[in-house]
């Protein structure tokens, strides 16, 4: 006998569904008269996602949708901060979006559309609805980078984006078909528990199908060997674009890996550790030493990604509770430091500048010292210095890694950070000890981008002082949700 | 009945493999697109073979009816002949084969038919004549997979608009372009001038030619 799915726990989720159609008809019949009405019903329907999530973050725990929908306390978390951080995105986009002729309307509405894909992915406790989520958030992103058809370079980075992303759902979509040969069934709960009282001879089979799973998310995270998509994405995007990108993706994705390591596959968790200690490893170095090479400050935050898969792999090596906390607590903390980042990058290519090389970031102090300030936070957040979020981020992963005994894990992610410094620094130093050589004049913004730019940059530093609140709430979504 | 279901099977299923490997090889697109529809017919037949009447029948309809008609008029209209030969193809084979070859050999190895041979598989079950494919398919989507249900059409609606937002061209404003409303609402005499022709003036001399868009329908 069928019962009737929860629909309220889906609320959120249905809510964005139906925006979309909304906000989809009213840029088409309105959007000649009323300005920037897909910005608006977007903005307005996120927040109202976020208070609906908010309500009942700590509500218990529901399966729903014949198993295959898990509306728990970590998928809320990780939903609401995908909601907060996307909100923060559009609000830094939209003059970027007015002034380089993008088609708006499509613009918010294919955010929309990734951030639903996103919500789904989170919630999912099944294979299918796990690579529905996925596709769905990925396909609007690829069109996102081509939204400006006549420039070469964007064209050029959505077809790699395209590409790349096909071959790592390929990846991804044979090994969860050889999960199924293997376990008969798609859903979390069932493959754990088929995984978990295997045989020797099905085991190796279960290896086979982890290894395509694991290429498959390590395509979707940008962690070494499967990266090469991200510098040139990065670089070749649209500022705007590439701040979506960079920033709630990464929690989708970070979402993901949990999801299927930790609820599907806990029993294969000695044969994933080392795989994901591979990828850790080389990301981080190749990240760290990469970056510092790079004079065009997109494709240096794009290996600096790189570098913080990494780090917040890490946490998911560590296999404990506290590992998982902490590697939530770092997605969350780095995306809202990307979106720091890319989103002054974003807001300050007016007027016919666009903000590309580091060397463009010149006298930034004596131009806007508030906005350098803001910089400056994020920048040093990111490579980890006390007080700042980054850094309590950083510690939280290397406890977690020594509590298991991964002490030269630990030590050679210190190593690589210690390296990364170098090139955060270099940006600061850019910023309020070069003085610029052409005359730039001053940069002014909007108010509301400031308060976003401030809110952004002050959050990195409050939630490094005080990181125990977010902390708490991870570690116990942890404890209450998997 | 029981020797015909594996020679109908093994049959179809050759030219599947073999179709399917044309696909990719065949240089002339439109033999390429043919071969794609002979590998759907394939496939469904071999689906019938499961009982699955209904998936069966929707492939050939929407699938080779639909999709692939689209499909092969969009590549008679590009207008392709003959793909150019593939540079390096030579150059590249020998490693390629090699990369494939081990590739393949340890998946045999790991994945070989111990996992997936017909012992492991509860080998499929006739269904009675009263059960329908159509009902069992329709239940299960709309009860069980309502949720991936509904985000595919999620999906296909954010495909629409994707493709859409990369095709479309905003009309520039100085294009001359056909005003139909305008030209159905015309009068006869803006079509039509009567004039006197008159050898010494010049018949169009009092004739202006008025605008017809002020003009309303009467």
């Amino acid at each position: 006998m069928q019962t009737l799915p929860v629909f309220s726990a889906a609320s959120a989720e249905i809510l964005t569904g139906i925006m979309i159609c909304v906000t989809l008809l009213a840029q088409t019949f309105l959007g000649d008269k009323v300005k920037q009405i897909a910005y608006y019903l977007v903005q307005i329907s996120l927040v109202a996602a976020f208070i609906l999530l908010a309500r009942e973050l700590y509500d218990p725990a529901i399966i729903t949708f014949s198993g295959m929908f898990d509306d728990d306390a970590f998928s809320r978390l990780l939903k609401l901060s995908i909601c907060a951080v996307s909100f923060f995105v559009f609000l830094y986009s939209r003059e970027y979006i007015t002034e380089k002729n993008m088609p708006s309307g499509e613009y918010y509405i294919l955010g929309l559309s990734s951030i639903l894909g996103m919500l789904v992915l989170v919630s999912s406790y099944n294979f299918l609805t796990l690579f529905m989520g996925l596709e769905l958030f990925s396909l609007p992103v690829y069109a996102m980078v081509a939204l400006q058809r006549k420039s070469v370079i964007n064209t050029e980075a959505a077809m790699k984006y395209f590409i790349v992303g096909a071959i790592g759902s390929g990846m991804l979509l044979y090994g969860i078909s050889m999960f199924y040969g293997a376990t008969q069934s798609l859903n979390f709960a069932d493959v754990a528990k088929v995984v978990a009282d295997s045989s020797a001879p099905q085991s190796m089979l279960l290896v086979f199908a982890l290894v395509f799973v694991v290429s498959g998310v390590a395509f979707k995270l940008g962690a070494v060997p499967f990266h090469m998509w991200v510098p040139d994405v990065y670089d070749g995007a649209p500022t705007a674009v590439t701040l979506f990108i960079s920033s709630a993706p990464k929690i989708a994705a970070m979402a993901m890996a949990l999801r299927i390591f930790v609820d599907a596959l806990p029993g294969l968790v000695l044969q994933w550790q080392p795989i994901l200690i591979v990828l850790a490893i080389f990301s981080m170095a190749l990240g760290n030493i990469v970056a510092i090479a790079q004079s065009n400050i997109k494709r240096m935050l794009a290996y600096s990604s790189i570098a913080h898969i990494g780090y917040a792999l890490l946490g998911v090596i560590a296999a404990t509770d506290e590992g998982y906390s902490t590697a939530i607590f770092y997605i969350i903390s780095y995306a809202i430091m990307t979106s720091g980042a890319f989103g002054l990058l974003t807001v300050m290519s007016r007027n016919g500048v666009e903000i590309e090389n580091i060397a463009d970031l010149q006298g930034l102090s004596d131009r806007n010292p508030w906005l350098a300030f803001m910089m400056l936070l994020v920048i040093f957040s990111m490579a980890g210095i006390p007080p700042f979020v980054g850094f309590m981020a950083k510690v939280a992963v290397l406890e977690a890694l020594i509590s298991v005994h991964l002490v030269w894990l630990a030590a050679l992610a210190l190593l690589f950070a210690i390296i990364g410094v170098y090139y955060y620094i270099r940006v600061i130093k850019v910023m309020y000890f070069d003085s610029s050589k052409a005359k730039q004049q001053a940069v002014n913004l909007p108010l509301d981008k400031n308060i976003a730019i401030s809110v952004n940059g002050l959050a990195v530093l409050v939630l490094g002082i005080f990181p125990g609140s977010l902390f708490g709430l991870c570690l116990s979504v942890v404890h209450t949700g998997f | 009945m029981n020797i015909l279901v594996p020679l109908v099977f093994y049959a179809f299923a050759a030219i599947l493999v073999a179709a399917s490997v044309m696909v990719i090889v065949s240089r002339n697109p439109v033999r390429g697109a043919l071969f794609l529809i002979l590998a759907f017919f394939c496939s469904a037949v071999l689906w019938l073979l499961l009982e699955a009447e209904f998936l069966a029948l929707a492939l050939i309809f929407v699938y080779v009816g639909a999709v692939m008609t689209l499909f092969l008029f969009v590549v008679m209209m590009l207008n392709i002949d003959k793909l150019p030969d593939q540079e390096g193809f030579v150059k590249f084979l020998p490693i390629g084969v090699l990369v494939m070859a081990v590739l393949v050999g340890l998946m045999i190895m790991v994945i070989g038919p111990h996992h997936f041979s017909l012992n492991t598989f509860a080998s499929h079950q006739m269904h009675s004549s009263d059960y329908s494919n159509v009902a069992e398919v329709g239940d299960t989507l709309y009860t069980q997979y309502v949720m991936p249900f509904e985000l595919a059409g999620m999906m296909l609606l954010v495909a629409i608009i994707s493709s859409i937002s990369l095709a479309h061209r905003v009309r520039r404003p100085n294009t001359r372009t056909q005003d139909i409303p305008t030209q159905i609402a015309t009068h006869s005499e803006d079509q039509l001038i009567f004039a006197n022709v008159d050898e010494k003036s010049d018949p169009f001399a009092n004739v202006k030619i008025k605008k017809t868009k002020k003009r309303g329908r009467k």
